[in-house]
């Protein structure tokens, strides 16, 4: 087994990981945000990977290339990036929301003071 | 060597993603989100995605750290250290899924064989005829626009809901749209005055390139949803130097609110009118009698519609979140 054809792979688990410990492990909620950032961009890397092709070359049609990587991959995650920002932007707004109204964006105090209601 | 680069800034992105777990504080968090973002740019560029990686360039090191500054700067930097136990539940689950995740990937082809299943199904296709289908040499803009049009209607859609939704949630009482700047006078606390200038020589071009990006998309990397970004952050560069009440006064926030639909609007009329001519929805052959040239008319309309929402969504979220900023500042 070659571990070099594995290699991509593996990083993308390590990176999905770290990026999940963070949303699990952290109680700070733009932290939490940050480490579903790291999460979804590991499987953008994962998705790129799919598609490169050793020896190709990026899909713009020309004459002196014959081997292209796959470009379905690539319009995927070029449109998952952009909606990717607008939906983290959606998070970070309740979490400015949530500041307001709690007064912390730590999620052990929010819990502590719904309890109290 | 193409190997080489690629497993370097794999091994980089994992070191910034764990400086990421280890770093406290917010501010540093922020910064390291940001070479992550150009980290990862760069290796798009080694994958041969190109056009990816001029997304994840404007968005991943521009505008999603700069949206966390701005929240950040709103809700205070401090992450306190944990009082008590270690997080347990984590430190367990997550090497569990990780090992089931690797046991995973061995039944994945080989990184970059030419015969893996991804490459052999409709890749071959869109490589091999969207030359003499559609006529434009990007295959990525003829599949974004074209191929997949319906796909992309979908993704701008849900980038305009999101910019509805971040202005409803931070509406505050009294006040209708994302940002009514309070006239701040000229002697502004912390003029600086060096990024000022180079921003004023840099932000022409910075427009002029998103332009490019814009309408040169079919023939190289490029298109709708990178010169939205960009040309939304030319607009947020200013905004950062000059405050927002300028930035305000030069992009009016009520006709960036309009313009974010009128880009919707453009895509789906698109579609409409095909329909009205008896064809099935967003089929181009309607706009010109040789169907290479109504793809072509298709797609740089749809392109358009794109970079409208995409460029007016960014800047409405990024007034909403600065107008939170200024009004926790005073």
């Amino acid at each position: 087994m070659d571990v070099l054809s594995y290699f991509n792979y593996w990083a993308v688990v390590v990176l999905m990981m770290l990026g999940f410990f963070i949303v699990i492990a952290r109680a700070n909620l733009v932290k939490k945000l940050i480490g579903l950032n790291i999460f979804q961009t590991s499987v953008f890397i994962l998705y790129i990977s799919a598609g490169k092709v050793i020896g190709g070359s990026a899909p713009i049609l020309s004459d002196d290339v014959t081997l292209y990587s796959n470009p379905l991959p690539h319009v995927l995650i070029l449109t998952a990036i952009v909606v990717g920002i607008a939906t983290t932007s959606v998070g970070l707004a309740l979490v400015i929301r949530i500041h307001a109204a709690y007064g912390s964006v730590n999620q052990n105090d929010i819990l502590k003071q719904d309890q109290q209601c | 060597m193409e190997l080489l680069v690629n497993i370097v800034l794999l091994i980089l992105l994992v070191a910034t993603a764990g400086a990421l777990v280890v770093v406290r504080g917010l501010l540093a968090s922020t910064m390291l989100t940001s070479v992550y973002g150009l980290l990862c740019a760069s290796f798009f560029v080694t994958m041969d995605a190109v056009d990816v990686a001029f997304t994840e360039a404007a968005v991943g090191a521009g505008v999603s750290p700069l949206l966390l500054l701005l929240t950040v700067a709103a809700i205070g930097r401090g992450e306190p250290r944990p009082v008590g136990a270690l997080p347990v539940l984590a430190i367990v689950l997550v090497p569990v899924t990780a090992a089931l995740l690797i046991i995973g990937t061995l039944d994945m082809p080989p990184f970059g064989s030419p015969d893996a299943p991804a490459h052999t199904h409709v890749a071959p296709r869109y490589l091999q005829l969207s030359g003499e289908e559609i006529g434009i040499p990007n295959v990525v803009t003829s599949v974004l626009a074209s191929y997949r049009a319906f796909d992309t209607l979908g993704e701008v859609l849900v980038i305009f809901t999101a910019g509805v939704a971040v202005l409803l949630i931070l509406a505050t009482p009294g006040q209708r749209g994302s940002a009514r700047p309070r006239y701040v006078p000229d002697n502004h606390r912390d003029p600086h005055t060096i990024l000022q200038i180079v921003s004023r020589i840099l932000i022409p071009f910075i427009l002029l390139f998103a332009l490019y990006v814009q309408f040169h998309g079919e023939y190289g990397p490029g298109g709708g949803f990178q010169a939205g970004v960009i040309f939304a952050s030319a607009i947020i560069l200013y905004g950062l130097l000059y405050g927002l009440p300028t930035v305000c006064r030069v992009v009016r926030p009520a006709v960036v609110e309009w313009l974010s639909a009128v880009g919707v609007l453009i895509f789906g009329i698109t579609g409409v009118f095909a329909m009205l001519s008896g064809r099935p929805f967003l089929d181009y052959s309607v706009f010109a009698d040789d169907p290479v040239t109504a793809q072509h008319i298709g797609i740089l309309v749809v392109e358009l519609g794109v970079g409208i929402t995409v460029a007016s969504v960014i800047t409405v979220i990024y007034y909403a979140f600065a107008n939170q900023f200024e009004t926790a500042e005073s």
